[in-house]
């Protein structure tokens, strides 16, 4: 028989009888389970005798059945007969009156405005734990620029290939592409009073001061940032941060120095090679409005001085420090289990991006005041 | 008597081109408590993993219940892993749910149950695994220990034929490990359940095991199999002696 059955019946003396039998387990007790705890709860101040003479075969969902009806709060006794000695032992594990409340354990939830002041402590705690952090990674840095014999420098140079040989398509596409829009946006308006020629002086001056940099740190970030993090992230799960500690070794020296080093020597690179790209897109585009090549580059070679190019080339290196250090830290914050790698790697292109949006003002402003 | 559940046959186990297990061929009786045993790195995880599907055979066949797991796909497959349930060695709970949802989760995909009624359930059995007050808890916030008796709990959710326990007691204390044992015994004598128990722990070995296997690198097979405390006294092959007795001398000072 693979069913399970419910009969209800009177008994002679007032008793409420419910006969259960078959099979009684999870694929088929759903409706008897219903129909039984409907009979149980119509007849608080009745007996009841759970009849389980006809069960073929029961496992846990049968038994769970069982606790079910014998929990119910009612004024009248309520007992299981004829259950056979096996399953007997199995209900008998469980205290039916207990288990409903002692293990309503739901989370609490917080009041709104509890939840905010939280919210910005964390927020404020975050922004000490950064600038701590900052401090950290800065004195790894200069120890092991005292001491380069300590740099792990194989380590340095397997970081430098990921992060600055394997990024070049992506930054080589993406800098092409800005160069290409840039120029044909401009030279829409341009062309009407006749200037198509000074598309060449902005596309320069824009490159080298700030796309350039800003471009790729900004795919530094989506790339770079979000894979320290997750790596460090993946490793502080495993518990292979806390056996380099254990080790004693400083975890920012052995793991956050190396990248931080592989970032700072790369990115700046990587930035002049979009400030190419990107003025050569530029210089590609504007051949369709008549500009020759020669042209072009004679304009921008006219425009574009040292300064401006040191403007923006130094920018890449402070980009590049704080990108990868975000990385390493929220690598290092990483909680346990599989989501926090995952929370880690966009926390930290997250805060990346806010970083190059905060340092590229402060930049701006001074470059206003020191007049550059 | 014997009505093999899970039946291997020739089965020849490896990846990588390195074989791990060759030709091995045994029998679990229904409602029987089976060890596998042997040293680190002579297969063991290696023939549950196989048992279970998770690995594609080199060569052979894994029937449960007359029904071939190597060649199963689709339905059919469904249909024979939803007579076992597995605890992996690290729990493998999931970190996101609480453990009452982890243990709610194969009832909600493959029963009709009310919401109310899988709770009830799966508090059930947590609290026979001694978890009954930490349901709302989340994975990482209870110790190992605790993880790996969820991991049981969210096994036996459908109350699976059989149940298949990696390495189920490493990283108990005692008292949980002898608590474990009872249950194991007490579900395989009652339910009719059976249990494919890969373990190092002699006491526990003892006190659970109807019959076990012994594997051994050497031969990537079977060099031991039956009762474990005949193997214990009556054993003539070296290792096997070696494996029991030392272990069993520690455990009684001579």
């Amino acid at each position: 028989m693979e069913t399970a059955a419910l009969a209800v019946s009177d008994a002679p003396d007032g008793r409420l009888i419910l006969a259960l039998s078959g099979r009684l387990v999870a694929e088929t007790i759903p409706i008897v389970w219903r129909d039984a705890l409907h009979a149980v709860r119509g007849a608080v101040s009745r007996p009841v005798t759970v009849d389980a003479a006809g069960v073929d075969y029961c496992d846990g969902a049968g038994i769970a059945l069982l606790v079910d009806l014998l929990r119910e709060p009612r004024q009248a006794p309520i007992e299981v007969a004829n259950l056979a000695p096996a399953y007997r032992a199995l209900l008998a594990q469980f205290d039916a009156r207990n288990l409903g409340e002692a293990l309503n354990l739901e989370p609490t939830r917080r009041p709104a405005i509890e939840e905010i002041g939280r919210t910005a402590s964390i927020v404020w705690r975050d922004l000490r734990t950064q600038i701590e952090f900052l401090g950290q990674a800065t004195a790894a840095l200069l120890a092991a620029i005292r001491h380069p014999s300590t740099i792990r420098w194989r380590d340095v140079g397997v970081v430098c290939e990921r992060v600055g040989a394997d990024a070049l398509p992506i930054v080589a596409l993406i800098s092409f592409l800005l160069g290409v829009i840039l120029a044909f946006q401009s030279a829409v308006p341009m062309k009407r009073y006749g200037a198509e020629i000074f598309v060449a002086d902005l596309i320069g001056i824009g490159m080298v001061r700030e796309l350039g940099a800003l471009i790729t740190a900004i795919l530094l970030a989506g790339r770079t940032g979000a894979a320290f993090a997750a790596e460090i992230g993946t490793m502080r799960v495993n518990q292979e941060i806390d056996a380099l500690t254990t080790m004693g070794l400083d975890p920012v020296r052995f793991l956050v120095t190396t990248r931080v080093i592989a970032a700072v020597l790369m990115t700046p690179l990587l930035t002049l090679f979009a400030m190419l790209v990107g003025t050569l897109g530029g210089a590609f585009t504007m051949l369709s409005y008549g500009v020759p090549f020669v042209t072009f580059v004679k304009e921008v070679d006219g425009i574009v001085n040292f300064g401006d190019f040191v403007a923006g080339w130094v920018k890449s290196f402070v980009f590049a420090l704080a990108i990868a250090g975000i990385g390493c830290l929220r690598g290092l914050q990483t909680a346990a289990g599989a989501s926090a790698v995952g929370d880690s790697a966009t926390r930290a292109v997250v805060s990346g991006l806010v970083l190059i949006v905060i340092i590229d003002g402060v930049f701006a402003v001074v470059y206003f005041f020191l007049d550059i | 008597m014997p009505d093999p559940i899970i039946r291997v046959e020739r089965l020849t186990a490896g990846y990588d081109g390195r074989t791990i297990l060759e030709n091995v061929t045994f029998d679990v009786n229904r409602g029987e408590v089976f060890v596998i045993l042997g040293g680190s790195g002579c297969g063991k995880s290696t023939l549950l993993k196989h048992m279970i599907g998770l690995y594609d055979v080199v060569a052979g066949h894994v029937y449960i219940e007359g029904h071939d797991i190597v060649d199963a796909e689709g339905e059919a497959r469904d249909a024979i892993l939803h007579k076992i349930g597995v605890m992996y060695q690290s729990g493998a709970l999931f970190g996101s749910m609480t453990l009452l949802e982890n243990v709610r989760l194969p009832m909600e995909a493959f029963t009709s149950l009310d919401m109310e009624q899988m709770n009830l359930l799966a508090r059930m059995k947590l609290s026979l695994v001694g978890l009954g007050q930490f349901t709302g808890h989340l994975p990482n916030e209870i110790s190992g220990g605790m993880q790996k008796r969820a991991a049981i709990a969210r096994a036996m959710a459908l109350d699976p034929a059989i149940l298949f326990l990696d390495e189920p007691s490493a990283g108990l204390d005692p008292i949980t490990s002898a608590e474990l044992d009872a249950l194991i015994r007490r579900l395989a004598e009652n339910l009719d359940v059976t249990f494919v128990i890969v373990t190092h722990e002699l006491a526990s070995i003892y006190a659970i095991a109807d019959r076990v296997i012994m594997l051994d690198k050497r031969v990537k097979g079977i060099i031991a199999e039956g009762d474990p405390r005949r193997l214990r006294d009556a054993s003539t092959d070296p290792y096997v002696r070696q494996f029991f007795h030392r272990e069993a001398d520690l455990a009684t000072p001579a």
